[in-house]
């Protein structure tokens, strides 16, 4: 009896064991937003096809991004997909920190299939998710930044907002639709510290002025005209007709200003579109435009680009399984899924070029201004003056989120009204050049 | 003339004590209210108080995204487990230090207090290390030990405070009755000081509750706890106010009803003495 039963044991944890062995199960770390979010809910659809399980571990964007980070840089073997952005992605690819999806030249067993097709990427994407030419992630969604504005209070104010505005233009404009009595603020735009929030901001804006972060022999530049011209405008305007505590405001706070009503104009990410022209969240949704963001006539806007993306870290045991899911996740089939299911307009928006030139997302409203946006931005010619950089709103080396999200204070202390542009400037010279010494740029 | 002195000062008193109170319980309410609207509605300005549309959606969307059990359940096993595996630990030093001091115990304690002040992330690369290399990644068990591990100069102190009270009077009695140093520690010792015990437990419990660096820094998907919970539903590029509200709500409650039950104990044992 005692026999038997152990039998019976034996067999049904060896049956468990190798039931277990099949079901293999991915852990993927990502971000909270929409996007996302949508795709953990399609996610049993690809373990019916697969047979794979996906275990998420979802976290705001700064705590997932010192999280991947400890675990990428120990090979801690945590996760098996990391969303990460057009900042980490080259760097980390270059560290060989993650395990290439695609190279122009050698294809292994690990590439991404024909099926794939990796050249419906929007090019700016693969550019920016490449090192060398190997592509390191493969985007999930991509973004850039216009002008979301009020048409019916643009109207009000007398003007008509061109395809490509100035800066110069912005500013009248947003002079004439401030309206204090009724709360309406003529522009909202990033004035919070942080290097991806108001550093983000104005690094992008300052291009369009001529400014750069660093010169050939990586010297900050925060001491020339360009930077001081960048911020005087932005804090001349902020003031004039922006809203009131601007310095601590970010993407959030502008939408939430924005869908209430009390913005005319608000240059922010191309994905916020989709939220300010939602009836269910925005009281203005019917009333809003788009533009690409302004210029100096210089050469160069003020948009940004960004990507989040999927990599495999280099080192996980389930490199296959990893790659199954990329393939699944950043495919046509899969934009094809969510229209089906909820609209084009929810797709995941500026990764696939098909996307646009399929006459059913044409029709989006906001659909060609973000191609148009995404297609301005060039991360490897982001300044008027050359640069050593790659990026548009960051410089793309590892120091400078550190830099940034310093130098990012300094300027919110301004918008704060707690310091001058000038010491502000001056901080900021001495912040970069100290880093990049002790960093062994210069 | 003094009675009615004593009355306003009382009444005065009543009314500063419930405005402090009401003033620090306010975010939490808040948070709560937050909970209660539309994504809308949580963003509304001037603020809605308590003239909105009630709805429940904010919970069944949690509910049906996030698996809140299996984050609960890791939440009550990681602070149970690190207070409890703390306090045996923390017993036995603490009656070294409060009956058998020696001359280095007050720097002893000092010490401890003072591995408060490291920054955690100091150490998080080599702790991390050492979690890849004992395989305790994402794991409960890692997780205990840690926690127990960081509030063990709270514990410490705080049952050094309750044993120096106990007179060692007591505890020589006991010896001379033909007590062992565990029947000493075990039966005469922890009883005496049970309300300092007790409010060190709910304490250290709340503090290893709410922990988040580590948490968060040291889990992926099978450990992690509440505050993963949460830390899923913030985002600085989209509004999910109500959502987040509705996740803290639902792992604050616990700790709530906890604090609520064993304020009594938790009150004395950090206000009076161990023999009071």
């Amino acid at each position: 009896m005692i026999r038997k039963t152990s039998l019976g044991v034996a067999v049904a944890l060896s049956l468990a064991t190798s039931t277990a062995a099949l079901a293999e199960t991915i852990t993927i770390a990502t971000v909270n937003n929409g996007d996302m979010i949508r795709m953990q809910g399609y996610t049993d659809q690809f373990t019916q096809q697969t047979g794979i399980n996906v275990e998420w571990v979802t976290l705001e964007e700064n705590v997932l991004r010192q999280r991947v980070t400890t675990d990428i840089t120990t090979k801690g073997g945590a996760f098996d997909i990391m969303t990460i952005g057009m900042y980490e992605t080259p760097i980390w690819g270059a560290n060989g920190w993650l395990v290439p999806l695609h190279k122009n030249v050698n294809f292994n067993t690990n590439n991404l299939s024909d099926a794939y097709d990796v050249d419906d990427i929007l090019p700016a994407m693969r550019g920016g998710l490449s090192h060398d030419g190997t592509l390191y992630a493969a985007p999930f969604y991509g973004e850039s930044s216009m002008i979301m504005y009020r048409t019916d209070l643009m109207a009000k104010a007398g003007l008509k907002m061109p395809d490509a505005p100035t800066w110069d233009f912005i500013a009248k404009a947003a002079k004439a639709m401030t309206d204090r009595s009724n709360d309406i603020n003529g522009i909202c735009l990033r004035g919070k510290a942080g290097w991806g929030e108001g550093g983000a901001f104005i690094t992008a804006m300052s291009n369009s002025f001529g400014a750069r972060w660093f010169d050939m022999d990586w010297n900050a530049t925060f001491d020339q005209k360009p930077w001081a011209d960048t911020l005087n405008f932005f804090v001349g305007m902020m003031n004039e007709s922006g809203p009131k505590g601007y310095a601590t405001n970010g993407f959030n706070e502008n939408l939430s200003l924005f869908q209430q009503g009390k913005c005319g104009m608000w240059i922010d990410a191309t994905v916020a579109a989709s939220f300010v022209t939602n009836p269910k969240d925005s009281t203005v949704a019917d009333k809003v435009g788009f533009a690409l963001a302004p210029d100096t006539g210089l050469g160069k806007r003020s948009n940004w680009l960004w990507a989040w993306a999927l990599a495999i870290p280099a080192g996980t045991q389930k490199e296959k399984a990893a790659l199954q899911f990329i393939e699944w996740a950043t495919s046509k089939e899969y934009i094809e899924l969510v229209a089906a299911k909820e609209g084009w307009a929810n797709v995941p928006p500026g990764a696939r070029t098909s996307l646009y030139e399929n006459p059913n997302y044409t029709k989006v409203p906001f659909a060609q201004m973000t191609l148009d946006s995404i297609l301005s931005a060039d991360p490897n010619n982001s300044t008027v003056e050359p640069s050593p950089y790659v990026g548009i709103q960051f410089a793309a080396i590892p120091e400078f989120a550190g830099i940034a999200t310093q130098v990012s204070q300094e300027f919110s202390a301004v918008y704060a009204g707690q310091q001058s542009v000038e010491e502000a400037l001056a901080k900021a010279q001495d912040i970069t050049n100290e880093a990049m010494e002790a960093a062994g740029y210069r | 003339m003094a009675r009615a002195v004593t009355f306003n000062r009382k009444t005065g008193n009543t009314i500063l004590a419930w405005s402090i109170g009401l003033l620090i319980f306010f975010p939490i309410l808040w948070t709560i209210l937050t909970s209660f609207k539309t994504e809308g509605q949580a963003i509304a300005d001037p603020p809605l108080f308590l003239m909105f549309d009630w709805t429940l959606e904010n919970y069944a969307i949690v509910q049906e995204r996030s698996d809140y059990l299996r984050f609960l359940t890791n939440s009550i096993i990681i602070a149970g487990g690190s207070t409890l595996l703390g306090i045996v630990v923390a017993v036995p030093a603490a009656w070294s230090m409060a009956f058998v001091p020696s001359k280095r115990t007050k720097d002893i304690l000092l010490w401890m207090l003072s591995t408060k002040m490291l920054p955690a992330v100091g150490v998080l690369y080599p702790i991390y290390l050492i979690f890849i290399e004992l395989g305790l990644l994402d794991t409960k068990i890692g997780l205990v030990v840690v926690l127990m591990l960081i509030n063990l100069p709270i514990i410490v102190w705080m049952l050094y405070t309750y044993f120096r009270e106990i007179p060692s009077e007591i505890l020589e009695a006991a010896r001379m009755d033909g007590a062992s140093l565990r029947s000493e520690i075990l039966y005469v010792l922890t009883p005496m000081a049970i309300p300092g015990i007790a409010s060190t437990i709910l304490l250290n419990f709340i503090l290893a509750w709410n922990e988040a660096f580590w948490t968060l820094n040291l889990t992926a998907a099978k450990a992690a706890p509440l505050t993963a919970f949460i830390a899923s539903y913030s985002s600085p590029e989209g509004l999910f106010y109500a959502k987040l509200s509705a996740a803290s709500t639902m792992a604050i409650a616990p700790i709530l009803i906890l604090g609520w039950f064993s304020q009594k104990q938790l009150v004395r044992g950090l206000t009076f003495g161990a023999v009071k």
